[in-house]
């Protein structure tokens, strides 16, 4: 009898414990699905605790979801079983794919509606006019943003006798051509290698010399673009680098960043073409020489050589929640943005801030004089107004067709194509997914 | 006269099977339902716009001459991978069936790579074979003068993959063939042996024909280890490059559907890869468990 009654009283305090938690406003939990490990994750961990702890009624919640590809696919399963979080983190090349899903909140409008009146002005442009829709409505949050760079050996530079690369204006790939044969003939094994060959070699090379990469103004302007890349510029530019295979000026080390970053690092390439978010890698791992950046090169036809574009991931913000949850989603987002947020994001991970606040801020504090070559992808990113070829690419299918121009790429660096066949076949095959796309979306 | 014990409640033995049941709908039923469902639709990754398109995936998937290519691809490794990995796994089988000294210790350490995941194995050959930091890569580079890069070239990238496949299904084979050994005999080759016969002479005419339920077992687990396991081993390696020259049907599946977001195409290639697996589980059904007796 006794027990019975003492387990009753448990019971009953229990319940009340637990009503009086429910009344007392839990904060909301904010899910945010991302892609950052390692130091980087670390940092991500940073912002988000800065935010947990400003303010009561929000608790964002950051989880590590693997690759950016996985992070898609998880959050494409997520949606489809209606438990999607709050913010995916999603890479450049599934813009198109994301602003088609129907399952986003745009952010320009979760930012108007939840009663914050960005300048977007004060923006990076390049970086913004990638997110945006063909009205010039920002479609989803900048994140992570980086650009390609050229890094070069400076130790292997001296010993062949090459003056130091300047940091804002390019060398023209000729230049590059002679710097290549100089450094070989000085006993250098390879020359130049690069990550990321299609972002790189196709997709910057074309901005940078504002040749369009697809019609449509690169897709921003109708599904049904189709690829240009088989033009006779980008052709001589592919053709040159497999000359340059001939004599070790240029050497293929994967279509990654792994093999290309290893040969660098073991100094069998002097020179290596790969994003700005590599500055990290290498300053921890090049231990035994002196390395430098400079600009990507430019054809030595190209007078005013345009912007570069960019790689990275943007923040989307998906439909379905409680109007409650956007107020602490876009909250979220514009604590992202902050300036001291972006001045210590840039200089943990190198990639972009993304204000130009913080970038005025960066300079003000000298910065850039104690680390110039952080600010070497930023120049080159911002040393013209985007055109509407270079200011980004919006493709369907935009992953199968990075994978079909590195594949036919690995045709032309294993002599099973020529240059022109190779770019010729990439164009076809990538149009019949953009068809494929399309359809879709009919 | 077999004794049987009967149950009289009609439910009961319903009730038994049902977690079975259960499980299996669940887990291999129902993503089977969706996925010959996803490969008759064309429809965005989010699942908002589907229209049903009958059996477009399939011709697409047919007429597409990469697709045919990855056929000819996963052929080719396949049969690379069971024939060097029988081969292999019987002749170490045979000479540790023989072994004398520490006989325990051998035949353990020799079962040992089977417990190891494809992936771990495709990244311990990675960092022996890669052309930038692997070992053995660099070494037969510097010592030989071998231009070995599978980073570029398509056969070096297939010779790695394939022998970072057949290395685990070594023991795999090993651990058959033993046992299989173990049930020849001894008399028998005895007997031939006091004939006459030589000791290839011996294994090829009583040891092979003998262990031939087994080799039989062993080639159907090995093809469909190589067809449908050794997605790991590829991810890990080669990701189907360079050039598409190791882009095998699963891991075609994988990039196209999971990478590339094309739910319609992957799932139609799945659900090929779904018949062709019915079809060796039958083939297997009716040759090995029936006509093939496991008697020594």
């Amino acid at each position: 009898m006794k027990t019975r009654r003492m387990i009753m009283v448990a019971a009953m305090i229990v319940f009340t414990l637990f009503i009086a938690g429910q009344v007392m406003a839990e904060p909301i939990t904010i899910n945010w699905w991302h892609s950052m490990k390692g130091p980087r994750g670390q940092v991500v961990d940073t912002m988000i605790k800065a935010f947990n702890d400003s303010q009561s009624d929000y608790v964002v919640v950051g989880s590590y979801k693997g690759d950016y590809d996985e992070t898609v696919n998880a959050g494409v399963a997520a949606y489809r079983a209606k438990k999607q979080p709050h913010i995916l983190q999603s890479f450049e090349v599934g813009t198109q794919t994301m602003m088609l899903s129907g399952a986003i909140y745009p952010v320009y409008k979760l930012m108007k509606e939840q009663g914050y009146d960005i300048n977007w002005k004060g923006y990076l442009q390049p970086v913004l006019s990638y997110y945006m829709n063909a009205n010039g409505d920002l479609m989803s949050m900048p994140f992570n943003s980086s650009t390609p760079v050229m890094y070069y050996n400076v130790d292997l530079f001296k010993k062949a006798g090459i003056p130091m690369l300047d940091k804002e204006t390019p060398v023209t790939w000729d230049e590059l051509g002679e710097i290549g044969t100089k450094l070989i003939k000085s006993g250098v094994s390879g020359g130049l290698t690069c990550g990321w060959q299609s972002w790189t070699q196709v997709e910057n090379y074309s901005a940078m010399h504002n040749i369009p990469f697809a019609s449509k103004a690169n897709g921003y302007e109708g599904l049904d673009c189709e690829l240009l890349i088989n033009n006779p510029k980008v052709v001589a530019h592919i053709a040159m680098l497999k000359e340059w295979m001939k004599d070790g000026r240029f050497f293929y080390g994967g279509q990654k960043f792994q093999g290309p970053t290893a040969e660098f690092l073991a100094q069998n390439a002097a020179i290596y073409i790969d994003s700005i978010s590599a500055i990290a890698k290498l300053q921890k791992s090049a231990k035994d020489f002196k390395w430098d950046v400079a600009p990507m090169p430019v054809e030595s036809w190209m007078k005013n050589p345009q912007n570069s574009i960019i790689g990275g991931a943007s923040l989307w913000v998906f439909n379905g929640h409680n109007k409650k949850d956007y107020k602490g989603v876009a909250a979220f987002l514009k604590h992202l943005s902050r300036q001291d947020m972006q001045i210590y994001w840039h200089k943990e991970t190198g990639y972009f801030p993304i204000t130009l606040a913080a970038y005025e801020q960066l300079k003000k504090d000298g910065y850039y004089r104690e680390f110039p070559y952080q600010e070497v992808g930023i120049k080159q990113l911002t040393r013209r107004e985007p055109t509407t070829v270079s200011r980004g690419l919006r493709l369907g299918y935009f992953i199968q067709i990075r994978n079909i121009i590195n594949e036919e790429l690995e045709l032309v660096w294993n002599d099973t194509k020529t240059a022109q066949e190779a770019l010729d076949s990439a164009v076809k095959r990538s149009n019949q997914q953009l068809r494929e796309f399309e359809k879709i979306y009919k | 006269m077999i004794k049987r014990s009967l149950f009289s409640s009609k439910t009961l033995p319903y009730l038994l099977i049902l977690p079975q049941i259960v499980v299996t709908l669940t887990f291999f039923y129902w993503p089977a339902a969706q996925g010959l469902m996803q490969s008759v639709m064309r429809s965005d990754p989010f699942g908002q716009h589907s229209t049903f398109i009958w059996f477009a995936n399939f011709t697409a998937l047919f007429k597409d001459p990469l697709y045919l290519k990855s056929i000819a691809t996963t052929v080719f490794f396949s049969v690379c991978v069971t024939v060097s990995s029988i081969s292999i796994g019987l002749f170490i089988a045979t000479m540790a069936n023989r072994a004398l000294k520490a006989k325990a210790v051998v035949r353990t350490a020799l079962i040992w790579p089977y417990a190891v995941a494809p992936a771990i194995s495709g990244i311990l050959w990675l960092f022996l074979l890669h052309p930038s930091y692997g070992i053995v890569a660099l070494g037969i580079k510097r010592w030989f003068g071998v231009d070995w890069n599978p980073v570029l070239r398509g056969s070096d990238a297939m010779v790695m993959i394939i022998m970072a496949s057949a290395w685990k299904e070594i023991s795999y084979n090993f651990v058959f063939f033993i046992a299989g050994l173990q049930a020849i005999p001894k008399s028998l080759i005895e007997a031939a042996a006091i004939d006459g016969a030589s000791p290839f002479r011996r294994f090829w005419t009583i040891t092979v024909p003998l262990l031939s339920p087994t080799l039989f077992f062993v080639t159907v687990m090995n093809i469909i280890y190589a067809f449908f396991d050794t997605f790991g081993v590829v991810h890990v390696m080669t990701q189907g490059g360079p050039g598409g020259a190791t882009n095998t049907l699963v891991y075609k599946v994988y990039q196209d559907g999971f990478i590339g977001l094309n739910m319609g195409g992957s799932a139609a290639q799945s659900v090929v890869l779904m018949t062709l697996i019915i079809v060796i589980t039958v083939i297997q059904f009716k040759y090995v468990e029936q006509k093939v007796q496991y008697t020594g």
